[in-house]
């Protein structure tokens, strides 16, 4: 795994172990209230980002000896605000915030003896106040902010990542990450970026955002060269609970369950995903290894989405997703539907990646040559893009242009950096 | 916070504001300044077109321009106080120049605190 020189030595102990797995899910469901909670008290979300991570790594050292304690949600909010009070004493313009902070904590300890978070809690009960987590969550996607960087701000201020843990996930090197995030706060406290969920029409656009954050999140997942114990997050597992999160938080918003639908879906296959090491195509699935409970949580979900009556993309690449899971066998496939669906979704983004996908459903529906001609089109915009090629190795092959096949499923191997996919490139390439 | 607002425009979009399209999207823009009246602390300026520009460069060398292959040239500014950024993207996205093509306007913080230069 990629390890940034600098860190590497000062903080030897940040190492990932494998029951980091197991407090990171604890972490995540109590940190963005607390990082909320402290934005708000402190007037600041640098301050309260700043202390609520801090706290994280120090859990994440001090659980590792001692195991996770009764009241993980206590424990942190306490050392929160601890650093959070140690950063404003620090600042002179901070002292009276400060004893707003000493206030809170010691309000928190009542908390703490009340019980209010446990390990087995779920992160939303049935009669929840509204979830904090929301504004904090559209704070982090704000547009004034580059893409990476609300992916990045997200995954520390709402799920609870340690950057070294983002840059395992993204590979990057730490120092990276730790620039991108704090430029990324300075910027939101020095251009007046609040935390808020938008009313009015500024609503949908912005919920886009974060809808498309969290499919990053999920698609990063399987972005890594290798998994296995060396993994400490499983991202996609982190954005599926994030869809969850948002899709309960804001019940009347369709293309929030339209995305939490599609993540349901896609992880509904994991199992099947890989052989050992190896890579396993979809059309070439054992789809016994479905899990049939999340297939049928991700019809639920598109079942409601569909009775809010408010289509939009993420509903669509959830309908197009749930063709496969019904499907008992590729050749079961309802292509013609899938077609149809694709069409309707070039009517919301017309982009050359979804285009390429619609190619593929083409290839079934109406033969090899006019969907090489479509994926031809695309050369422009997807030439430095590995599937673009593997895809149109596919092609060339099912039409019997073996050489130029090879070439393409060449070029594919040289443009992927992912180990896994680059085996299955090979073995294609073998195979002739 | 008070923010300057930057309007930006490329070249061409600027002199087509002497067209008569131009002229009817200026009225647009007096309505605008009355009903932000609130938000504007001030008005800032109109600025004459880019080819009126002169820029001193170190070793206090004049030059003339931004030179016309310039992308974007600013045309003008205004300075706005208003609760937040999402409040500010509000108001500039009611500009009525950005109908007009290769137009953008740029929403910058002020400095307001100066305690980083204080010893």
């Amino acid at each position: 795994m990629q390890e940034d020189a600098a860190g590497s030595g000062a903080r030897e102990s940040a190492r990932p172990v494998a029951s980091d797995r197991v407090l990171a899910a604890v972490v995540r469901d109590e940190i963005g209230v607390i990082v909320g909670a402290l934005a708000r008290s402190t007037g600041s979300f640098d301050v309260a980002e700043e202390a609520a991570a801090a706290a994280v790594e120090d859990a994440l050292l001090q659980w590792r000896r001692t195991g996770v304690p009764a009241r993980p949600g206590a424990w942190l909010t306490v050392a929160a605000r601890h650093n959070a009070l140690d950063a404003l004493r620090r600042e002179r313009v901070g002292r009276r915030k400060a004893l707003q902070v000493a206030a809170d904590l010691h309000a928190a300890g009542d908390i703490a003896g009340r019980g209010s978070h446990t390990p087995e809690a779920e992160s939303f009960g049935s009669e929840a106040p509204p979830d904090e987590r929301l504004p904090l969550l559209f704070g982090c996607c704000h547009p004034a902010l580059a893409p990476e960087a609300q992916l990045a701000l997200t995954l520390r201020a709402v799920v609870g990542l340690t950057t070294a843990q983002i840059a395992r996930a993204t590979l990057e090197p730490e120092a990276t990450v730790g620039q991108r995030i704090s430029r990324a706060k300075r910027k939101m406290g020095a251009a007046g970026i609040s935390l808020g969920i938008p009313e009015g029409a500024e609503r949908a656009d912005r919920l886009d955002i974060v809808l498309t954050v969290i499919s990053v999140m999920y698609a990063s997942a399987h972005l890594a060269p290798e998994r296995g114990a060396a993994a400490d997050r499983d991202l996609a597992e982190d954005a599926l609970w994030l869809a969850r999160v948002v899709a309960f938080a804001l019940p009347d918003e369709a293309e929030a369950a339209g995305l939490h639908a599609l993540l349901l879906f896609h992880r509904s296959r994991e199992p099947a995903r890989a052989a050992g090491d190896e890579l396993v195509p979809l059309g070439e699935q054992d789809r016994a290894l479905w899990d049939p409970a999340l297939v049928a949580a991700g019809h639920a979900e598109l079942r409601r989405a569909a009775d809010l009556r408010a289509p939009g993309r993420w509903q669509l690449h959830a309908a197009i997703a749930a063709c496969h899971a019904d499907a008992r066998s590729p050749a079961d496939t309802d292509w013609l539907q899938m077609l149809v669906l694709y069409d309707m979704l070039l009517g919301y983004d017309g982009s050359p990646i979804v285009r390429l996908d619609r190619a593929v459903v083409l290839a079934e529906v109406a033969g090899p040559a006019p969907a090489l001609a479509e994926v031809d089109r695309l050369g422009d915009a997807l030439a430095r893009f590995h599937l673009w090629h593997a895809v149109r190795a596919r092609l060339l092959r099912r039409l019997g242009r073996l050489a130029e096949a090879d070439q393409a499923d060449m070029r594919a191997l040289e443009l992927t950096a992912n180990d896994a996919e680059r085996r299955l490139l090979r073995a294609r390439l073998g195979r002739e | 916070m008070k923010y300057v607002i930057m309007f930006t425009a490329s070249p061409e979009s600027e002199a087509s504001l002497s067209t008569e399209a131009g002229q009817e999207v200026y009225g647009r823009v007096y309505r605008w300044f009355e009903e932000n009246a609130a938000h504007i602390v001030d008005s800032g300026a109109e600025l004459q077109p880019v080819h009126t520009a002169t820029t001193v460069r170190g070793g206090g060398v004049v030059v003339d321009g931004p030179f016309s292959e310039a992308k974007e040239v600013i045309g003008g500014f205004s300075v706005l106080d208003v609760p937040d950024l999402d409040a500010a993207i509000a108001i500039v996205k009611s500009w009525p120049m950005l109908e007009l093509p290769d137009t953008s306007v740029e929403i910058r913080p002020m400095v307001t605190d100066y305690s980083q230069f204080e010893q």
